[in-house]
């Protein structure tokens, strides 16, 4: 029962907070709607016994997507008003590929309808007795362990690349060196002077 | 299998990674007046990875799980890719000097991580494995496209690697998804096996996914339309190192995918392989015609031979994977050496120069340097002696072999119209009014680099009792 009543609860937040994505005026209220959904379909995750891919929703959907869309939205100065102005011109197109989608779920619920694909063999069984965080872990960490330390070598090079691509020298920046800061005593700063009445200040 | 002795298979990877690593904090700290110390410290690391690779192909075998093989024919393509990678290493300082910027120490580490992923792609066992591999491989060679970031083609070219490239990803993983999803495995051995009942609808698709990913990788036609950009805008250096080592790796990674794990749809994947070969011999031949940049010619080029390769690959027999094998070393060899050329092609600034129409009358400036261009061409038009003739006639004599008789056909006569534009180069250098003389020879190491592949190029005929038995047991290393 209380299964029933989680399951309507997030699924009806979801599909709400979804609309309210879309339907938002302002896009920073957008974005924060987004937010909850990702947080509502990890709630749903859940009730299915996904656990991994609820966390997975928000540790990467919530954490670093949506925080990455706030900044984009906040830090670049897009004009709305401009870009709804096309609304109609745009609205033969957004209708095609709602058409699509349409079709493809309805051929997605006719597809499940066959029932499910045969799997020849499994080279991973799904355990019943584990939670499937650990379970993905212990594979990950054992069978997989090579390739899972190749894909850090990928990410290396990744950002070997950013840095080779982007990094550059600038002449004219003032560098900060601590040593010296530290070095640095009041006396080397500040002078202490009488200042004679009528007279300007000598720096 | 205990971890350790899985870890020794893979020494050679091991040993590069270690050395990518250290070289990596190198040139961190010591900024990029240690570019030439790094360089020379990369190709002793490619040496050594290669000294590692004798004592396997006796002690071969699977490594985690099959995850990873270490066998003759890994130990073949390793070699061919160790030795293109490091000349691409030892002739870069050079080139790099006349750019804007200079060399800087990050390109042999790229290099050398590069040839980690090659390294794997070859002796993946897994998809999963040759996926992990060729990202590897791929993102350091988009870095390297656009390594010299002012110019502005280059920063194209790296973007549309880039762009093309991540699609290809794309494609290549869904195909890998769905060979998963309806065999139950990712393992080369597993989808053998799921295979060998008849090949489903899903499977099918599935392998038509994957090939079309790796002929994005080796560029033969219809995938081939970054190749001759990408080319053109790279840094020369780097140009050579991916028409060789990255072609040598995705061709023999083709190969042992098509082989080992879809060896029993042979039928399905065959028709595959003799349209994209047909179609890049024609393709390359005639599209290069009309060039007049060098790199632009080289990449054409490139494509064409890809197709020839791929010709002893669609026999699907021992001989055809052994020629196909021959053909790579040949070529490796062929193109390492145009491009050492190419890259003695300087005005009198020292800046490299790529336009065909200055090579006009070179014979009569740079004696050597045009003799070497001719045996080049030579050999890339597969004319005899040259052993870019035996490389074509080995595949040609799988093909037919294996009773394909009318794609070779196709095959010799598209080689008689790609050999119209190497000869015309030919016929530039020698024949044509002299156009402005060329910066004065290039340094020692590039001299003897183009002096051995010549060498070869024309002699090689006394190695070839020795390359039969080599390609021989790798290929049997397949079946």
């Amino acid at each position: 029962m209380i299964q029933l009543f989680a399951f309507y609860l997030f699924a009806s937040i979801m599909i709400a907070s979804g609309a309210l994505t879309i339907f938002a005026r302002n896009p920073v209220h957008s974005v924060l709607w987004l937010i909850l959904a990702f947080f509502n379909a990890a709630g749903l995750m859940v009730l299915l016994g996904a656990e991994f891919i609820a966390m997975l929703l928000v540790i990467v959907y919530v954490g670093a997507v949506a925080v990455l869309f706030l900044f984009v939205v906040m830090m670049l100065n897009i004009d709305y008003a401009e870009l709804r102005a096309g609304f109609v011109s745009y609205l033969p197109f957004g209708l095609l590929i709602a058409v699509i989608l349409a079709a493809e779920i309805l051929l997605g619920v006719g597809i499940w309808q066959a029932g499910p694909v045969e799997l020849a063999q499994r080279a991973a069984p799904v355990p019943q007795d584990l939670p499937n965080i650990e379970a993905i872990g212990t594979l990950l960490y054992t069978r997989y362990i090579f390739l899972f330390e190749v894909a850090g070598l990928v990410l290396l090079v990744a950002m070997i690349g950013a840095i080779v691509l982007t990094h550059r020298s600038r002449d004219g920046v003032r560098g900060q060196n601590i040593d010296r800061q530290n070095r640095r005593r009041p006396q080397d700063a500040t002078v202490n002077v009488n200042q004679p009445v009528g007279k300007g200040v000598e720096l | 299998m205990d971890m350790l002795t899985s870890l020794l298979m893979t020494t050679p990877e091991l040993v590069l990674t270690g050395a990518g690593l250290i070289l990596l904090m190198i040139s961190a700290f010591g900024g990029d007046s240690t570019a030439r110390i790094v360089s020379w410290l990369a190709i002793a690391a490619l040496l050594s990875a290669g000294l590692t690779l004798c004592g396997l192909p006796g002690t071969g075998g699977q490594a985690f799980d099959g995850l990873y093989q270490a066998d003759a024919f890994g130990v073949f393509a390793k070699v061919l890719i160790y030795a293109a990678a490091a000349v691409s290493i030892l002739v870069a300082p050079r080139f790099f000097a006349t750019t804007q910027g200079g060399m800087r120490a990050e390109y042999p580490i790229l290099i050398l991580f590069a040839t980690v992923g090659m390294g794997l792609m070859v002796s993946a066992g897994d998809m999963l494995t040759l996926y992990v591999g060729l990202e590897l491989n791929s993102l350091a060679s988009y870095v390297l496209a656009s390594f010299m970031r002012k110019d502005g083609r280059s920063a194209e070219a790296g973007l549309k690697y880039f762009v093309l490239g991540a699609l290809a990803s794309g494609i290549l993983l869904y195909g890998t998804s769905l060979l998963y999803g309806f065999t139950g495995s990712t393992s080369y051995d597993g989808i053998a096996t799921a295979m060998a009942d008849g090949l489903s609808n899903g499977e099918l698709f599935g392998l038509v996914f994957v090939l079309a990913g790796l002929a994005f990788k080796i560029s033969a036609v219809p995938f081939h339309m970054w190749t001759p950009d990408v080319y053109e805008g790279s840094p020369t250096p780097v140009t050579a190192f991916f028409a060789s080592a990255p072609k040598v790796a995705a061709i023999t990674l083709l190969i042992r995918v098509v082989t080992e794990a879809m060896g029993s749809a042979l039928d399905a994947w065959q028709q595959i392989i003799i349209f994209i070969a047909l179609a890049s011999i024609v393709f390359g031949a005639v599209a290069a015609i009309g060039q007049t940049n060098i790199k632009r010619l080289m990449a054409y080029s490139s494509i064409n031979n890809v197709g020839f390769a791929l010709i002893g690959l669609a026999a699907g027999t021992p001989e055809g994977v052994a020629a196909v094998l021959s053909y790579m070393a040949i070529y490796t060899i062929m193109t390492i050496g145009s491009f050492l050329c190419i890259m003695q092609m300087r005005d009198a600034e020292g800046r490299p120069v790529e336009d065909i129409a200055s090579l006009a009358g070179l014979s009569q400036s740079r004696k050597g340097l045009a003799a070497a261009f001719a045996i080049f061409m030579f050999s890339l038009a597969g004319i005899p002696p040259m052993m870019g003739f035996w490389a074509k006639f080995l595949v040609f004599d799988a093909a037919v072999g294996a009773g394909l008789t009318v794609l070779a056909v196709i095959g010799i006569a598209a080689s008689v119209i790609g050999a119209f534009y190497y000869l015309k180069i030919i016929k530039t250098v020698y024949f044509d009014e002299p156009a402005a003389a060329y910066a004065p020879a290039g340094s020692r190491i590039e001299n003897a680099i183009m002096a051995v592949a010549a060498t070869v190029i024309v002699l090689g005929y006394l190695l070839n009792p020795f390359l039969d038995r080599v390609t021989a047991t790798a290929a049997a290393s397949l079946f």
